[in-house]
């Protein structure tokens, strides 16, 4: 047995890696989110690289008006104006286009058929009921949700930790004291003070993230108050003691990374349950404020646009294939973590 | 004929077998003990007789003859449930568990008794408690209606055997029966399955690794090593004259007294030494209690206590080792808590002329003084951090000046003196417990506690985690730390033998309460309490 790396985690990775379908569900998943990371490159409506009268331009990082490209407006250029097009394409000058022509919220004012448009070789999952690129719209949109799932989870995780923690290590009349304001905290319609409060504020990504983890931590800490509730009567917590090491000492180096099991086997299904919360808000008109682009609100699109199969279908696909991806390295974590499992 | 035929048995979990193709026999009435020492395959054996071991493979035959001759590995699984608990029954270590806590102890035997025979109604429960009388309980009506967490710990393993004794089995396969009870009940089970095995004239096959229950119940003893057998014979022959060096090795694994006397040379030479001489800790009066809830209306306003320790006075001399022995739940441990300030106690409790709760500084100092060395090496070392941190964690509170080269240094000495090196294991430092053996956890156990060079190590029932020959092992070593560096003992256990090879002076605890003190020899020879001369026999 090689005693270097031989750490406990590092052979949970190792037992992580032999589950097939979690692992390479975890690969799959980071190479979604680092594309996703870089959406701007791969699906936009602005060209990557313009070579016009002898000189470069980067239009993707920069606003030109239209007049820089012997348009007439002093607007930013629209560069799928088939005028611009043309002239991006004479006199040997050329542009170099992202591999999907449109940005999340580009319309296709273009198009051949009616909107929401069928697929097609210009719009490769058509376009949804105000003429927006469908695919620009999931890559979007999946990258916000991922983003806004990891922030989510990040802090919900956080929060739980931090406040099990506190709870299971002192336990006694502190213990009781926050059960109780859990429970309290608990009985609070979630749902309605969200509906209230997007009411009142203006909706945003933030005022999301923070609603939802008011309420996000308590599951966790639940988990991690009874794992901190085990380990602090451990012999190791006791002999650490006698040694005379600080509590924070204690915590900090005996129960936390001792505890941290349910807290790293749940993340992935956190994750999954953030993204599910987000599309459904989303879905209900609750979430994202109007113009960012969601997967909940191609849903809602998809509902009210049912003979449009391409919206609802590939947004269905989209959110299934994450969530999918998502458990199965849930699945494999618990068992990389599950202590009963013995190696082979 | 033999009742049961054991031929080339091989149990194996995935691709790991446990047991090796392993050949025995029982015969009718007999009492064959199975003994070996932890991971030796001797539970497994007994439970794949039953085919209750899960996920096992097993290959070989057991022919078991009872009404006829059958295969126990071959047979269906509907005729295996009739053959559980009517011809062959099963008793476990640990009753509390074994119980379902759900039902009454009546309707558990009750259960069997309707599964397996056609008595009904009334005679059932006439049967359940006649079967508890049997045991040797008390009142057997009232047990009968009684939760499992009603009863003591012996009188669950007697409705644990009453309940295997239902259906007068023709073998019963006693897992480790007493190991989880207290000494002084363990020898009352023994005489208990002992007259019952002969008024039935069933066969016991007993599992143990304690030769003790060997040589005072059993006919035959069957030794086993890493999954085979080395040898088995008449418990009087192998005893006499072991073949096998393994047997040897467990037949010699009592620990030996190996301990510096003199001290106890000067008391007997002039009474007033010990009076000039200031011991390592004193106590007088001493008690600790726990809040407990109150029953009824009454524990809504206050809380009740548990007195744990009642006016305990002890002194323990420099390099001595003063023995407290006593069963569960006889206040032993907590008294353990209270020599290391890891639990409030009132009255006097000096070390070093100091006392604890004086202030963060004072006690700070103390637990430089006072170290500890607990029962369980698997649950005293923090999994997730490597030998390195886990005994050099001491010196970060206690000698913080020290820098990584300074303190790596130290730590590789301590573990060098207590038996651990870099030679046998590679990148000792970096090494996490799960890599190191229960005996070799110990050892790490106990460097972590030398290393802020304490004068008084409190000693949990240090070895009682530890099999026989590790634990013989690991005295030894205590032994010669505390000749080395005049190190005072406070040792906790409830093994008679540790004390025996251990102790200067001895405290006997019971319910809290120090029944007897003395010197090894007065308690060990003249005994003037009932209950240590229980202990001591």
């Amino acid at each position: 047995m090689s005693s270097l790396n031989n750490s406990p985690s590092s052979r949970a990775w190792q037992r992580f890696k032999r589950n097939r379908l979690g692992f390479y569900s975890f690969v799959v998943f980071c190479v979604l989110v680092f594309l996703s990371l870089f959406a701007e490159v791969l699906s936009n409506d602005k060209p990557l690289l313009v070579h016009y009268k002898q000189s470069y331009y980067f239009p993707i990082l920069k606003d030109y008006p239209e007049t820089f490209f012997g348009g007439d407006f002093e607007t930013p250029t629209d560069y799928l104006d088939p005028l611009i097009q043309q002239k991006l394409s004479s006199d040997g000058n050329w542009a170099v286009f992202p591999i999907n022509h449109y940005g999340a919220q580009t319309l296709n004012y273009f198009a051949s058929t009616p909107n929401p448009s069928a697929p097609s070789g210009e719009n490769w999952l058509g376009t949804d009921d105000k003429g927006r690129d469908l695919l620009a719209q999931l890559l979007y949109g999946f990258r916000v949700s991922v983003l806004f799932a990891l922030a989510l989870t990040i802090v919900g995780t956080v929060l739980g930790v931090i406040t099990g923690a506190i709870q299971g290590f002192y336990g006694g009349k502190t213990d009781l004291a926050f059960q109780r304001f859990i429970e309290i905290w608990g009985a609070m319609p979630e749902l309605y003070l969200l509906i209230i409060f997007s009411a009142v504020f203006s909706p945003s990504l933030a005022l999301l993230l923070i609603l939802l983890s008011l309420f996000g931590w308590m599951g966790l800490s639940d988990y991690v108050r009874a794992e901190f509730l085990r380990n602090r009567q451990m012999d190791y917590v006791r002999s650490a003691r006698a040694l005379g090491v600080s509590n924070w000492q204690i915590i900090k180096r005996h129960v936390l990374p001792n505890s941290m099991t349910p807290v790293v086997t749940f993340l992935p299904f956190r994750m999954s349950g953030a993204i599910l919360a987000l599309t459904s808000l989303d879905f209900l008109g609750l979430g994202v404020p109007p113009g960012t682009p969601s997967l909940g609100e191609l849903l809602a699109q998809g509902k009210n646009n049912i003979d449009a199969w391409w919206i609802s279908l590939s947004t269905f696909g989209v959110l299934v294939i994450t969530l999918m991806l998502l458990t199965f390295m849930g699945d494999a974590l618990r068992d990389a973590l599950d202590p009963r499992k013995v190696e082979k | 004929m033999n009742l049961l035929d054991v031929q080339n048995l091989t149990v194996s979990f995935g691709n790991k077998a446990v047991v090796h193709g392993i050949n025995f026999a029982v015969k009718a009435g007999e009492r064959v003990a199975l003994v070996g020492e932890s991971g030796s395959g001797k539970t497994v054996t007994a439970l794949s007789l039953l085919r209750l071991a899960l996920n096992a493979q097993l290959s070989g035959s057991a022919t078991f003859r009872g009404a006829q001759s059958i295969d126990l590995l071959q047979i269906s699984e509907q005729q295996m449930r009739d053959i559980r608990g009517r011809d062959i029954a099963m008793i476990f270590q640990e009753p509390m568990t074994a119980l379902n806590p759900l039902f009454t102890i009546g309707n558990q035997i009750a259960e069997v008794l309707e599964q397996k025979q056609a008595v009904s109604g009334i005679d059932i429960a006439y049967t359940a408690i006649k079967l508890i009388a049997s045991t040797g309980i008390a009142d057997p009506e009232r047990c009968a209606k009684s939760y499992p967490h009603q009863l003591s710990g012996g009188q669950r393993q007697r409705a644990m055997i009453a309940m295997a004794l239902a259906c007068q089995p023709k073998l019963l396969l006693a897992d480790e029966p007493t190991t989880a009870l207290d000494v002084s009940l363990r020898l009352q089970i023994l005489e208990l399955l002992s007259d019952l095995q002969k008024q039935n004239g069933m066969a016991v096959l007993l599992i143990t690794h304690d030769l003790n229950l060997v040589r005072k119940f059993a006919d035959r003893i069957i030794v086993m090593e890493g999954g085979h057998i080395v040898e088995q014979g008449t418990v009087s022959d192998v005893f006499a004259n072991p073949q096998h060096a393994y047997t040897r090795k467990l037949l010699d694994s009592k620990p030996v007294r190996d301990v510096l006397e003199s001290s106890a040379v000067i008391n007997q030479q002039d009474q007033n030494t010990t009076v000039t001489q200031q011991p390592s800790m004193q106590a007088k009066d001493l008690c600790v209690s726990y809040p407990a809830p109150l029953t009824g209306v009454k524990g809504w306003f206050k809380k009740g206590e548990f007195v744990a320790v009642k006016h305990a006075n002890f002194e323990l001399q420099p390099a001595q080792t003063l023995g407290v022995i006593g069963e569960s739940g006889s206040g032993k441990t907590t008294l353990a808590l209270a020599a290391l300030g890891l639990q409030a106690s009132k009255g006097h409790l000096q070390i070093n002329g100091q006392f604890w709760g004086q202030g963060k500084a004072q006690d700070k100092g103390l637990r430089k003084v006072v170290q500890v060395v607990f029962q369980d090496p698997f649950s005293s070392l923090s999994p997730r951090m490597t030998i390195s941190e886990l005994v050099g964690e001491g010196l970060l509170v206690h000698a913080p000046e020290f820098n990584q080269v300074q303190s790596q240094t130290k730590v590789l000495q301590v573990l060098h003196e207590v038996g651990l090196s870099e030679a046998q294991f590679p990148n000792l430092l970096s090494r996490y417990p799960h890599e190191f053996s229960g005996g070799q956890r110990q050892r790490i156990a106990i460097a972590r506690a030398l290393i802020v060079e304490p004068q008084i190590l409190v000693l949990d029932e240090p070895t009682s985690a530890l099999d026989v020959t590790i634990q013989k092992q690991v005295l030894q070593l205590l032994q010669r730390l505390q000749r080395e560096r005049g190190l005072s003992y406070l040792l906790i256990t409830h093994d008679i033998d540790v004390i025996r090879a251990m102790a200067h002076q001895v405290l006997v605890m019971r319910n809290g309460e120090i029944v007897e003190s003395g010197s090894l020899n007065q308690i060990t020879q003249q005994p003037k309490n009932d209950y240590t001369a229980l202990l001591v026999q």
